[in-house]
């Protein structure tokens, strides 16, 4: 199975999960800080920064890419409710 | 016999010059939103500015009243004068004669911030041209001729797309819902109404407090104005020493727990109810955890012995939070719901969380009153502790890590964790 990592900067867990997964799905269960509304890509509250690896998370979305420039997203701007990552290891933090 | 100084049915009332009220009075409304009660009505105020070139509109008020408003517009300008709507806020009860008023004015742009703009095909149902619609920010200015608007960004007062709009000619503030309340008097202004204090702090309570933060950058905003006038949206206008007003809200909006340890200290606060004294125990257990976290300040109370009021104003300084609940009928007890369910009322966003409580058979408290936290927007860390009923030496240690840990997490001591999630049983570790 590909596994991917992902390091939640803010309560300092790291977790291994299977390749294609989306940050909504761990970041709950281990209890980080990222935070959601609508959990469907829609009202941004989930917004998240993503610290290194943004090259592991699938392209956004048409939906997630206008979300975000209605919330003047930075580059380094993710939504964590529509982020899969697909490999290597990705550190993020809320925000 | 009418009051003096009361506003008549039809006819608009000057507020500065060329500055018109034009809003409607509600004196029967008792209940607002679900969550405000009110003891004498309401206002929705909305306002027309002339200027030379034009008249702006600020705001609307909600549907019912919407012929009231209309009366009013129309007395004090012609719907072809009109070249700009303003909305400080699009909650329906400023919104709710918009369409029609759009309709009557079709040459007139509408201005609104940016994240307005997400809601307002939720309002307006029919095609709007887009031309017409613009977002607005600190840059922008609507020229009337000898008098202009600017809009200050003031967002989650009570919404995301809230914003105060500025006539820097007449110090005026249109401030939407901010230092506005539910206290409906036809004499309009705050030197001749009746006495609203306590409305207005009420309000400040119900609708600003969970966004304290975002309150306090707004007063960096508001306070440097020239002020002459604050005219709300809801509730007396206030031409009186409107600074006042300003000064009142910034001492609503700041701490009102002064931690003695000046900030340098982390709090936990450990809730607890405990029918046969095991829950108890567990959370004394919890709380000589985390006080052996250097840095961390633990608070413990008996929910058996306070009300929900108080206790929010703890919460709403404290870092952490921990409930401990016995489950009975398979689920959490009435009073810490009670306490849960009053959490709105501040902002828990972020802060560290925990549960735990002994059972009789099933033990469902602990997981509903963590998922109520993360609910919440807490972080809930790591998993709380169950014990059915007598707890030994070695749950109870279970419980001391508990707190421990939540401790660590306030004080950024927590040591680095790994969790394979595709390893069997991952959810669980």
């Amino acid at each position: 199975m590909p596994k991917a990592q992902v390091t939640f900067e803010d309560i300092g867990v790291t977790v291994t999960v299977p390749a294609g997964t989306r940050l909504i799905e761990v970041s709950e269960k281990i209890g980080a800080g990222l935070t959601y509304g609508c959990r469907e890509g829609e009202c941004g509250t989930c917004m998240m920064k993503i610290v290194t690896g943004s090259e592991h998370l699938a392209t956004p979305s048409v939906l997630e890419d206008k979300v975000l420039k209605e919330n003047y997203a930075g580059v380094a701007n993710r939504l964590a409710c529509q982020a899969q990552v697909l490999g290597g290891h990705v550190v993020v933090r809320p925000g | 016999m009418s009051r003096a100084g009361a506003v008549r049915p039809g006819e608009p009332v000057a507020i500065a010059p060329d500055v018109f009220w034009v809003g409607a009075l509600d004196p029967d409304l008792r209940q607002f939103d679900i969550i405000l009660r009110t003891a004498n009505g309401t206002s929705y105020n909305a306002y027309a500015v002339r200027g030379s070139k034009g008249v702006a509109v600020i705001d609307t008020v909600k549907a019912e009243f919407a012929e009231e408003f209309f009366a009013r517009l129309w007395s004090c300008c012609r719907p072809d004068e009109i070249c700009a709507i303003v909305l400080n806020h699009l909650e329906p009860d400023h919104t709710g004669a918009l369409p029609a008023l759009l309709k009557a004015a079709p040459q007139a742009s509408l201005y609104l911030s940016c994240p307005a703009l997400k809601m307002l095909k939720g309002l307006v149902k029919e095609s709007l041209d887009e031309a017409r619609i613009i977002a607005v920010d600190e840059d922008t200015r609507v020229d009337l001729g000898g008098r202009s608007l600017r809009f200050l960004y003031t967002p989650y007062l009570h919404w995301p797309d809230t914003q105060c709009t500025w006539v820097e000619e007449e110090g005026l503030l249109f401030s939407g819902d901010v230092f506005g309340c539910h206290f409906c008097d036809s004499r309009l202004f705050n030197d001749s109404v009746g006495d609203f204090r306590f409305s207005f702090d009420y309000y400040y309570q119900h609708i600003m407090r969970p966004f304290r933060e975002h309150v306090l950058t707004a007063l960096d905003l508001i306070e440097p104005l020239a002020l002459r006038l604050v005219a709300p949206a809801h509730g007396p206008i206030l031409r009186d020493a409107p600074a006042n007003y300003v000064r009142r809200y910034r001492q609503l909006a700041s701490p009102l727990l002064a931690n003695e340890a000046g900030g340098r200290e982390k709090t936990l606060l450990v809730f607890y109810i405990s029918a046969y004294g095991n829950t108890e125990r567990m959370a004394q257990a919890v709380r000589n955890g985390a006080e052996g976290v250097e840095g961390v300040r633990v608070s413990m109370y008996d929910l058996a012995g306070g009300d929900p009021g108080p206790f929010v104003d703890l919460i709403e300084e404290a870092d952490g939070l921990v409930f401990g609940s016995p489950t009975i009928n398979g689920d959490a007890v009435k009073p810490v719901w009670d306490l849960l369910s009053s959490l709105t009322l501040v902002k828990v966003k972020g802060k560290f969380g925990g549960a735990f409580g002994s059972y009789g058979w099933s033990g469902e408290a602990v997981g509903l009153v963590e998922d109520r936290l993360r609910g919440l927007k807490l972080r809930v860390p790591r998993p709380g502790v169950k014990v059915k009923l007598i707890p030994t030496d070695e749950e109870l240690e279970g419980c001391a890590e508990l707190g421990r840990e939540l401790a660590e997490h306030l004080v950024g001591r927590v040591a680095p964790r790994h969790i394979d999630f595709t390893a069997p049983n991952a959810l669980t570790a």
